[in-house]
């Protein structure tokens, strides 16, 4: 009896053991994105051609001429991210607030596959969308003139758009999170629908909406395919979200798509803008899922 | 008296009211506004797509197909006796030498001898096309533009056809195919697959199952939420130096045998489907926890209580139970690798390959680094065919989905005949 009962333990703990193994990997890949990312630039920050201090504040970056300043990569990311955002956060809220406040059972059942077929859609079709629809839209609503065939607006609205059903869907479930007697006694007090919303219930979630704005913004800035292929294929340093520039994603797209070899400044700089990315949207989802969590403590 | 009350006039309050239900109703429109505003970019989306799949073509033939026999306007008229000597006569000696080499003029189908000449004497060039919408609205300017370029003529082309599933890459886009993209996509999708789903579900397992509340198992949980929303870009950046720099003795294959063709350097099918398996590795660990989250404490109580290990009560009734949950999310975990362009590009798929992936070693192109790379052309007919490719790659992604739902479907349907 009882060599029975070890034997099934003992087999029951290899699978633990294995799977154990299993989860430290995900551990392995943090650690494996850091270390690569830091020796590569520790490399590139090696060269001769370039310093810390002149990488961060340089407004040039060309790296032909041996100019590695990444403001301008940096600029272009934050524009088309800001323009993501102007979109995706009121129209995904509004989206949200719609669907749990306002919609009858039916409407969401629509609502809810057209989210979730936008979601679905990889990012490559939306750099297509914005290059041939978005694109010529602005140059006719703007003109020609002002417009250039490649701009970061055109990217960033696309961009919003494309993060705008991961707003809806993730706002939607923190304010669908808020305790319903809030809301009762909010209407108990004479509350209309709308002070509920905005008075009771949005400020009861606004730590669960911070969350998923945060998280939105970090996959706006790391969005690839869309500015590669509608934002424009040179650095440039501009205020005019007219204008063609080139995101630190794009940047880092386009020279590893051409033939780079290995150990050359060129290839060791988009680690380097790797780095930069990852410490930003690593620091983004860190603080979001922060705030989440304590969102989810307060009402569970 | 009658018109007041304790919170002042009636006619004050009933402003106060209405003022109030206005712009309740007004913020309502908004909302609404807004959500159709979000139906309305997907159709867009799916419109501007569509669009570019059907339409006019004004094509220009180098040689006029009339004036390679006299009496015969069209291709298809020729006869058998005629096509053979028009090939012999027509192609260069180079290119007569290297068709004859695969397969003699004289045994080849009259369907294969047209597609020959055409290609070679004829050689028809897309001028320029219009989507499906300018097709019907301005059919005029389309017939203007062909008046103006002498020789040319009209067809209204579907850019999605058969052919185009099955043809080679080719720098015409008249001809040009995905194939060689297709099967690079299917094979990256099964390395992906193979890759990160046991080890997925695994760590799932532990994670939902074994783990206890401790602080290691907290920063793992946090490090694969964490994970999940790391740019895809920054996964390509970790292949590249992993599995195609590090590891290219296995990943190209020279480690194991030394006749394969290493022109790929790491840059192969393996590389690309770990990359891709890192990726969809958390999104995986993630649905599989949920899976098992929804299985009821009271399944596993039972098993406990008639005296089941905990291994035993996992693999006899939790996964049982959730394994159509659990294939479900993996599939949808695979639609996003399927889809996924950058990390792709930046580990070094080929940009231009005309042979089938043979095997794992081998280089490859992506259906979605093929629809990137006629995207950022500027000619006209490539934007044809990066859409009729988002077509394919959109209704492959539907298939998959909808497999995934069937099973999943069914095995429930078989749980509730058995229960």
């Amino acid at each position: 009896m009882t060599t029975i009962s070890r034997k099934a333990r003992i087999t029951s703990r290899i699978p633990e053991t294995i799977m154990f193994l299993f989860a430290l990997i995900s551990i392995v890949i943090t650690v494996g994105i850091a270390v690569i990312l830091i020796r590569e630039s520790y490399l590139f920050f090696n060269d001769p051609a370039v310093n810390l201090w002149g990488f961060l504040t340089g407004k040039e970056w060309q790296p032909m001429i041996d100019k590695f300043g990444f403001l301008p990569l940096l600029n272009a990311t934050l524009t088309t991210s800001v323009i993501a955002m102007s979109l995706g956060i009121p129209v995904g809220l509004s989206v949200a607030i719609y669907l749990s406040e306002y919609a009858t059972d039916r409407t969401r059942a629509i609502l809810k596959p057209v989210l979730e077929v936008l979601a679905g859609i990889p990012t490559i079709v939306y750099g297509y969308f914005a290059l041939t629809f978005m694109t010529p839209l602005l140059r006719s609503l703007f003109g020609d003139g002002v417009v250039e065939i490649y701009n970061t607006a055109s990217a960033g609205l696309v961009i919003g758009i494309l993060v705008l059903p991961m707003i809806a869907t993730m706002a939607e479930d923190a304010i669908g999170a808020v305790p319903k007697e809030l809301r009762l006694a909010a209407y108990a007090l004479g509350g209309t629908k709308l002070e509920t919303t905005f008075k009771v219930v949005i400020p009861a979630a606004l730590s669960g909406l911070s969350a998923t704005f945060l998280l939105a913004l970090s996959r706006a800035i790391g969005e690839t395919m869309v500015v590669a292929l509608a934002a424009g294929a040179g650095p440039n340093l501009t205020a005019n979200p007219f204008d063609a520039a080139e995101t630190i994603t794009g940047y880092i797209v386009r020279i590893s798509g051409g033939d780079v070899s290995y150990n050359s400044v060129d290839y060791n700089s988009i680690f380097a803008l790797g780095l930069v990315l990852f410490v930003i949207t690593f620091t983004l989802n860190l603080i979001s899922r922060k705030i989440s969590n304590r969102f989810h403590q307060e009402y569970e | 008296m009658a018109d007041t009350s304790a919170f002042g006039a009636v006619t004050e309050i009933q402003r106060f009211m209405d003022a109030r239900k206005r712009l309740g109703l007004f913020w309502q429109v908004l909302f609404v506004f807004a959500t159709v505003l979000a139906v309305l970019f997907l159709i867009l989306l799916l419109g501007s797509i569509l669009d570019s799949v059907f339409g006019y073509a004004v094509i220009l033939n180098e040689v006029d197909p009339s004036t390679l026999i006299a009496g015969r306007d069209k291709l298809e008229d020729f006869s058998r006796e005629e096509l053979i000597s028009v090939a012999t006569e027509r192609l260069s000696a180079g290119i007569l030498r290297r068709v004859d080499y695969e397969e003699p003029l004289v045994e080849r189908s009259d369907r294969d001898l047209r597609s020959l000449i055409e290609q070679y004497v004829i050689k028809p060039r897309a001028l320029r096309t219009w989507g499906f919408a300018e097709s019907m609205i301005h059919r005029d300017t389309v017939v203007s533009f062909m008046e103006e370029n002498n020789g040319s003529y009209i067809v209204f082309k579907n850019w999605l056809t058969p052919e185009f599933i099955v043809a080679d890459q080719s720098s015409d886009p008249l001809k040009a195919g995905i194939r060689t993209a297709l099967l690079g996509s299917l094979w990256i999708i099964l390395i992906t697959l193979l890759f990160a789903f046991p080890i997925g579900v695994g760590a799932a397992i532990y994670l939902q199952e074994y783990a206890r509340d401790n602080r290691l198992n907290r920063i793992l949980q946090l490090n694969i939420f964490n994970l999940s929303a790391v740019p895809s870009i920054i996964y390509g950046l970790l292949g590249l130096a992993v599995f195609v720099r590090a590891m290219e003795p296995i990943t190209s294959g020279s480690l194991f045998s030394n006749v394969i063709d290493n022109t790929a350097n790491g840059r192969t099918i393996l590389s690309g489907g770990l990359t891709l398996g890192l990726l969809v590795l958390p999104i995986i660990i993630i649905n599989t926890q949920e899976a098992l989250k929804a299985v009821p404490d009271s399944l596993r109580m039972s098993s406990y209580g008639i005296g089941a290990t905990k291994w035993q009560t996992i693999w006899h009734q939790v996964l049982p139970v959730s394994i159509d949950r659990i294939l479900t999310g993996t599939i949808l975990a695979l639609s996003r690798a399927l889809g996924e362009t950058a990390p792709l590009v930046v580990i070094g798929a080929s940009t231009f390959i005309s042979v089938d992936p043979a095997g794992i070693f081998s280089k490859f192109t992506t259906l979605p680094i093929q629809i990137y790379q006629w995207s950022a052309r500027p000619q006209g007919a490539y934007r044809n065919i990066a859409a009729a490719a988002i077509v394919a790659l959109l209704i492959l992604l539907l298939v998959m989905n909808s497999v995934a739902i069937y099973t999943r479907d069914k095995i429930a349907r078989k749980k509730r005949l058995e229960a």
